[in-house]
This record gives C-alpha cells, structure tokens and sequence, in this order.
C-alpha cells in the first residue's frame, strides 16, 4: 500500500493509534452491540428463532423493506443530480444550496415527523383535501416512506459532493473535448471515480432508512401488524417486557448492516486492482 | 482508464445492488398479497392496555363469529395516551378509543370534533368498564419500610415514577399524591403543594411513559419504590419474577380510564354497528372477569364479588371529588406554568 | 437556466464545456422543494402563528433555556470527541493495515443502522449502575445514565460514523507523492501530517464534524432512555417538543422547533461558508 520508508511512522505510534482508535470503538460501537446481541441470545437460540418467527415481525420487516426499496433509490437519483450540479458548475448561493441539502441531518427527527403531520394530517394544511379525495399520507405507508426519504435524504448528495469537488472537472472536459457525449462522460469518467463513495452513501442511506426511529414513529399511527417499521416493532416488543424478541428484531438490523457493510468489503477486495489503478 | 473494464465494474456493482434489494422487496411482499379481505377495527388505546385487548378482543372475534358470521380482525395501537389522542386528532382513523384518561378523548371530540362532547354518558360507568389505582411497588422484603405516601419524602428514599407532562399514568400518580396530601392536611393547598414538592425532590428520573419507569426500576435497579397502575404492578410481578412485592397505600387514586366509538371513522368506514357492539361487550360478565383477570378492577358487581380476593382494599377518591374533573385539574397542574412546572423548576 | 449558469460562473474559470447544469440543477431544486423545503415552511407558518409576546415567553422560560443549552453543549461535546477520535479511527482504518480491520470498518455504521431507541437502551443497559461499564465507573465517582454525561455519551455515539465516514475516502485519495516528496525535502511525519495530510482533509473533517454536531443537536430516541430526563438538568429540547405536542401545543412546539431549527441551519451555513472561503484562498 505504502511504498518508501519516511511516510511511515515509528512502530511504536503506529500501533499506539491503533490500540487507541481500536479502545474507542470497543467501548462506544463494540460495547452496545454485545449487549444488544447478549440480550437476544439471552435465552438461547430456540428462544431468539422463536421471537423472530412471530406474525407481526415478518410484516414489521416487510414494511421497512418496502420503505427502503422507495426511499434509498429516489435519494440515489436526486444524490448524483444534486452533487453533479454542485461539484461540476460554479454558481453563487452554492453555500446556501449544500447547507439546504444538509438540513434534514441537524432537523430532529421529532420535528421531520411533525412537519407532515402539519401537512398532511387533518388538521393540517392539506388534511381537508386529502379527506374530500379519500386520500391517506401519515398514518399510512405514504407517510412513513415521506419521512424516511427526508430523513435520508442528505446521505448520497453529502457522500459524493466532497469528493466530486476534490476530484475537479478537468477529466470529464477531457473526455468532452475529445467527443464524448455528457452522459458518456458521466458514465465513463466520473461515475467510476465517485463509485466507492457512492457505494458508501448508498449503504449508509439503506442503513439509515431502515433504521429510522423517531421521524417514522410520529407518522405511523403504531398499529400493529399494518405501520410498524422494524425499529417501531423493537419499541413495541420492548414495552411488552419481551426484552429477547425487541433485542432480536434489533440484532437483526445491526446483522442486515454488517452483512451490507461485509459485501461492500468484498467488493472492494475483489476490485482491487483497480482500485489501485484509479490512485486508491 | 480503459472503458470497458469499469463499465463493467460499475455496472455489476450497481446491478447488483439493485438485485438484491429488488429480490428482497418481492420475497416479502409475496405472502402480504394473499392476506384475505375481513372487516377491520382500529382501537387506539394506551400503554399499558396491550395484554388486557390482546385478551379481549380474541374473546370478541370469536363472539361477533357466531353472532354475525362475518371474520372480524382488530388491529391494535397502543402507546402514550396523549400522544395516541394527538395521533387520532391528527387522522389515524381510529374506530374506538380506549386512552388512560378523560381528558385525552376530550380533547379529540374538542380539537377535531370527532365525536360528541358528551360521550362519556353514552355507556354506563363514565363509559369507564374497568378501573384501576396508583400502587407502590417496592424491592423484596421492603427495605425502606414503605408503607404509605408519607414515606415516599423521607430523606433517602428514591422514587421512580414517569413525567406527568408525557405521561397518563404519572399525571394519576401525582393527583394521587396530591390527594392524599389534602387529605392529610384538611384540604389545604400550600401543605399538598409542599408534599407534591418534596416527593419530586426524590425522584432522579424521569421516564416519558410509565413502561420506561417500569424498566427502569426492575431491570436497571433504580430507585427504592415505584408508583404504578395497580395492573402494571402485578405485570411487573408476573415479568420480572420474585424481586418485588406490592404496597397498597391507605387512600389512592380512582383511575377511570374511558372507552367511545369515534362517530365519524365509524360513519365513514360504516363499522358503527360492530365498534358499539365491541365497547358494549367490554360490560359483559365474560369480558369483566378478562378484566379481573388482567388486574384491572372489574364494574359488574357479581364479578366484583368473585374477584374481590384479588385485589387490595383501598380507599380511593375520584378526581371530579378532589380536582373537580380533568379540565380543572390539567390546566393547574400540568399545562406549562402550571403547579408541577413551578415545583420541578424550583429544584 | 444555462444562461443563468454562465451569469452566475465564476469569470476566473472559462465558461465550463460540462453539460447538464440545468437538468441537473433544476431537479435537485424541484425534489429538495418538494421532500424537505415544502413541510419545512409549514412547520415556519405554524410557528408565525406565534406573537412577539408569545415567541418571548417561550424563549425566556428558563426550562427551554436550560435544555437548548443542553441539546446545543451536549452536542458540541460530542461533535468535538467525534472529529478527534473520528479522524484517528480514519486514519488507522486506511493507513494500518491490521488484522480484523474490515470487520471494525464494519462496525462503524453501526450507529446508523441500529435505531436510536435500541441504541438508547443498549447504552443505558451498560452505563445504568447495575451495568456492565456503569458497575466499573460508580466505584470512580462518575455517573453515566440518568446525567448530562449520558446524553453525551449517546451523542458520540450517533454522531461518530459521520465524521469517519466523511473523512474515510478524502484521506484514501491523499496523494502519497506529496507525502514523500515533503519527506524528501526533510518534513518531519508530524510536519508532514500538519502541511500536507490535514490540508487536505480539513474540509471533510470540518464537514463531518458539522454534520455530526448537528446530528447530535436534534436527537432523540437514544437520549431519552439515558438521560434521565429531569428539567433545567438532563432534559433535552427535542423532549421539550415532545412534551409540548402531548399537551396539543403545537404553538409552542413548532416555536422550539423554529429555533433549533434556526441555529443549527446557521451552523451548518457557516461551515460551508468556511469551507467556500478556505477553498477559494487556497485555490487562489
């Protein structure tokens, strides 16, 4: 990976930062997912399989698997949009347009939750219409993939507008120059050398969609069986003291991320080569 | 940079990408699609109701069966009261209502009018068929010697009860307080104000809803003694096993948590007959002794009768007698500024 | 709306040969409208609703006060652990190879995947006193759960993938020339770190740590199981929210909601403002 002994640094320091950064991990991202998994498997695995094979559970994955089928695609779309308009064209209020993009992070997800009730609910601004046509948003599927697409909304566009910026513009006028097509140049040039933070935003966006607890618990209505996500089915079980079954539904989504993350590893391991080629 | 080699890369990446995630979304959605077409019921209710409902409404499908022929299925959502209340003002088309107080359905007839203001005539008992009490629950062997409210201020003693801002069940734990304050002091104010002041002095958490207070006291071991709905108490018995026992106190609080049809769902989605039925058959000797059984105090007198070794003899006081009703007692107590804003502020 | 492009590019660059600006710019307009500008704007007519009057009592309440300041340092806190041991994780992610590491680097997104609530009671279940951690600390005199600590500490937790995973690809592309060309003129690893490494991934680090900080300001379902919840001490203003909306105040709801809303779009405004100014001084 490194070639040539002075941009290395003394063992010593090296594996110092590595036992720090390594301690760090264990004891805020390692620790809760042991006691996560300890408290699923707390009861053996008979008892784990049991709590997964409940009704409400399966519908409970069902939903959040739908939702993130609906939201992660439509944030990939507007994600290359957004960041092929940003990192490749100078324009003034660039600023103010990232910071927009960039807004849904810092809204509570109380708030992203309320901002539809405002609309759609019926005493909202929209409620009135949406019952003369007989028509559900919150407290329906429309309404939970509305807040999880807000929610999410920010994770490509903020993965690939950095790195489209780091890698400047000078490839894809090349590729113009010499004839290509602008799609063709995306395709082609920068689509290649973006595809591991897309790949990333990609992920983490899936992660989070899944995931998202507090904007979807505002909107779904918890009726059991029907608008529950997965997150909102932990919550449930958890105040039903089933303790094993709201650990296991929520091991479930830390293994789906582990699982996503360990493709992406492999991916990367099989492409190596050309990872190395494009400078990585 | 050859073409053809990360084109194909990129390609295979993304595809499969998409593959798999596409695969998934069809694999679950294929059984969803053959679920048959049955009449449905929505009954939005609270927290703690979820055993109780699970318990009566498969008794109810399996009567309104017989009775009608028609498949029945009632969904369930159950969570925070007010919060539950705010979700049906909102548009969750809730067909009943079953919320830990009055005042919650109040405000739905009042901020959506989606019933009438005088619902709580319409079934007998204050439309309330069952009942229930603030309890103590305390570690085994009651260390602290917890016999009654006036323990709960003494120095050292650590009280585990949910915010009453966010929480049904806390806002009848502080009345309840309040009561047996005024009780104690004949009726004045400043002495219950003090009393109310004192018991939050002890408290060092608290939880937004009365499960999370559960949590908290049996499972993360904080706290001498938590107040809770006399149900939830027994459940807590019944969960976390032998660690704990119950401490009825001399006077406490009757809890009347109200059931009504929400008129415009069920005239709009035309379930009118089936959701009046389901809160009638809730009165019913059949229904009553589920209640019982679930630790809920029971309305009908011969079941009251057969189940009387149940529960604990208590002297209660409804809050229309001390508070006159829910409106008077939110506005002072609990909306912001109120009594309970001052006395936790002034900490 | 191309027209609009070569008004508005910059003289120092020849207009650009890259097409799409329009399309691209317009589509990204029309869906940030729809998705995330259109229920924002009702949240700020709801809150107009409001009068001068009502608007003072709410921001002068010493409760809102305290539990902004809470959501606000809480998150400044962790946002600033984050960036430090965000950037060390990076760095020994990508430069160190050592056994097992695509198994941590996996991990890192766990906060994301895993939803808050559960990530709430998982952290309070290990720092509650009866804990696996909190039984190691209580002997030491500090309290996790129930206390402003707590909130911090479910803070770094949602918040450290961000910095991570902002930083993570910046620092795969350092260019390792530059690395050894500074070397060949006799930097020093540390003088090479601070001229040339950090440079270049000041922005993302910048940007990772605004993104985690405004993370951390809004959050909700991690921080109420652990942090005890009590006004003016752990209550965060999400919670505040919450409260507000149970008692059909949407008044007072959506005017708290405003104000964070408020500072934290100004924060995140002020880092891409640096970040404009940085890369325009060191461009030019």
């Amino acid at each position: 990976m490194m070639s040539g002994k002075a941009i290395r640094e003394p063992a010593l320091v090296r594996w110092a930062l590595t036992v720090a950064a390594l301690a760090f991990l264990a004891l805020f991202l390692v620790a809760p997912l042991v006691a996560v998994l300890a408290e699923a498997f707390a009861k053996g695995w008979a008892a784990y399989v049991r709590a997964l094979s409940g009704d409400d559970t399966w519908s409970s994955i069902r939903l959040t698997l739908i939702v993130a089928a609906i939201a992660v695609p439509l944030n990939i779309v507007f994600g290359l949009a957004a960041s092929w308009a940003i990192a490749k064209f100078d324009f003034s209020g660039k600023s103010l347009l990232v910071s927009l993009i960039e807004l849904p992070f810092s809204v509570s997800p109380v708030i992203s939750g309320l901002v539809y009730v405002l609309l759609f609910g019926l005493q909202g601004l929209l409620g009135p219409w949406l019952v003369e046509h007989d028509l559900k948003v919150i407290f329906a599927v429309p309404g939970i993939v509305l807040a999880t697409i807000f929610v999410t909304f920010p994770f490509v566009a903020r993965e690939l507008i950095p790195l489209m910026e780091e890698q400047g513009r000078e490839e894809e006028e090349a590729a113009l120059t010499l004839g290509a097509s602008g799609f063709t140049a995306f395709r082609l040039v920068t689509l290649p050398n973006v595809r591991w933070g897309l790949l990333y935003g990609v992920l983490l966006c899936n992660a989070r969609a899944m995931g998202e607890f507090g904007a979807v618990s505002v909107v779904s209505g918890h009726i059991r069986g029907l608008t529950n996500t997965m997150p909102l089915h932990v919550e449930i079980l958890y105040n039903e003291y089933d303790f094993v079954g709201a650990f296991a539904v929520a091991s479930l989504l830390a293994v789906l991320a582990l699982v996503t993350l360990a493709v992406k590893s492999a991916l990367e391991w099989w492409h190596r080569d050309e990872l190395a080629a494009i400078g990585h | 940079m050859t073409g053809f080699h990360e084109d194909e890369a990129r390609r295979l990446l993304l595809a499969a990408l998409f593959a798999v995630m596409l695969a998934l979304g069809l694999a679950v959605l294929m059984p969803g699609a053959q679920a048959a077409e049955s009449r449905t019921l929505l009954n939005v209710s609270y927290d703690p109701t979820r055993e109780l409902y699970q318990a009566l409404n498969e008794s109810f499908v399996r009567q309104w069966k017989a009775k009608s022929g028609e498949d029945l299925k009632i969904n369930q959502s159950h969570g925070g009261s007010g919060k539950q209340a705010r979700s049906v003002i909102d548009g969750l088309e809730a067909d009943v209502v079953t919320l830990a107080l009055a005042y919650d359905i109040d405000a739905i007839a009042d901020k959506a009018k989606l019933l009438d203001a005088g619902w709580q005539k319409r079934l007998s008992y204050n439309s309330a068929p069952y009942t229930s009490t603030i309890v103590f629950l305390v570690r085994k062997g009651n260390p602290k010697q917890i016999k009654d409210w006036g323990d709960l201020v003494k120095p050292g003693v650590s009280v585990i009860t949910p915010n009453p801002k966010t929480s049904g069940g806390a806002r009848w734990n502080y009345l309840a307080a309040w009561g047996y304050a005024l009780d104690r002091n004949n009726g004045d104010a400043g002495k219950a104000q003090e009393f109310v002041t004192a018991l939050f002095k002890n408290v060092p958490v608290l939880d937004s809803g009365a499960r999370g207070s559960t949590v908290t006291f049996a499972q993360r071991g904080l706290g001498d003694v938590l107040l809770a709905w006399e149900n939830e108490a027994h459940l807590a018995l019944k969960e976390f096993g032998s660690g704990f026992e119950i401490v009825t106190p001399s006077l406490s609080i009757l809890a009347e948590p109200p059931v009504a049809v929400v008129d415009k769902v069920v005239d709009k989605r035309g379930t009118r007959a089936v959701a009046q039925a389901y809160l009638e058959f809730l009165y019913t000797p059949e229904a009553q002794e589920i209640i019982a059984r679930n630790f809920y105090r029971p309305r009908d007198p011969e079941v009251v009768k057969k189940t009387a070794g149940a529960f604990a003899p208590v002297k209660l006081f409804t809050i229309d007698d001390v508070f006159g009703g829910w409106k008077k007692a939110q506005t002072e107590h609990f909306s912001d500024g109120g009594v309970f804003d001052r006395i936790t502020a002034k900490k | 709306m191309s027209v609009l492009a070569l008004k508005l590019s910059l003289p120092r660059r020849m207009p650009s040969v890259i097409p799409g600006f329009g399309p691209t710019l317009g589509f990204t307009l029309a869906y940030l409208s729809l998705i995330v500008l259109l229920p924002l704007a009702a949240l700020v007519i709801k809150a107009a609703g409001t009068t001068l009057e009502q608007w003072g009592a709410i921001l002068s309440d010493s409760r809102v006060l305290s539990a902004l300041g809470l959501s606000f340092g809480g998150a400044l806190a962790a946002a600033l652990i984050n960036t430090v041991f965000g950037l060390l994780v990076a760095w020994v992610l990508v430069r160190y190879p050592f056994p097992g590491r695509r198994l941590v680097d996996a991990v890192i997104d766990l906060p994301f995947a895993l939803p808050t609530a559960v990530a709430g009671i998982a952290l309070t279940a290990l720092y509650a006193p009866n804990g696996w951690l909190g039984r190691l600390l209580e002997p030491l005199g500090v309290k996790v759960a129930f206390t402003p600590l707590g909130v911090v500490v479910a803070m770094v937790f949602i918040g450290l993938p961000f910095v991570v995973r902002t930083v993570e690809p910046v620092l795969h592309d350092v260019d390792l020339e530059l690395e050894e060309a500074a070397a060949s003129l006799g930097a020093g690893r540390v003088q090479t770190f601070l001229r040339v490494i950090l440079p270049a991934i000041l922005p993302s680090l910048l940007t990772g740590f605004s993104l985690a900080l405004a993370r951390a300001v809004g959050e909700y379902g991690s921080v109420i199981f652990i942090a005890g919840n009590l006004p003016g001490v752990s209550e965060i203003a999400p919670l505040l929210i919450v409260t507000k909306l149970e008692q059909y105040d949407y008044v007072g709801a959506t005017a708290i909601a405003t104000v964070m809303l408020g500072i934290s779009f100004t924060l995140l405004l002020a880092v891409n403002l640096l970040q404009k100014w940085r890369r325009a001084r060191m461009g030019g």
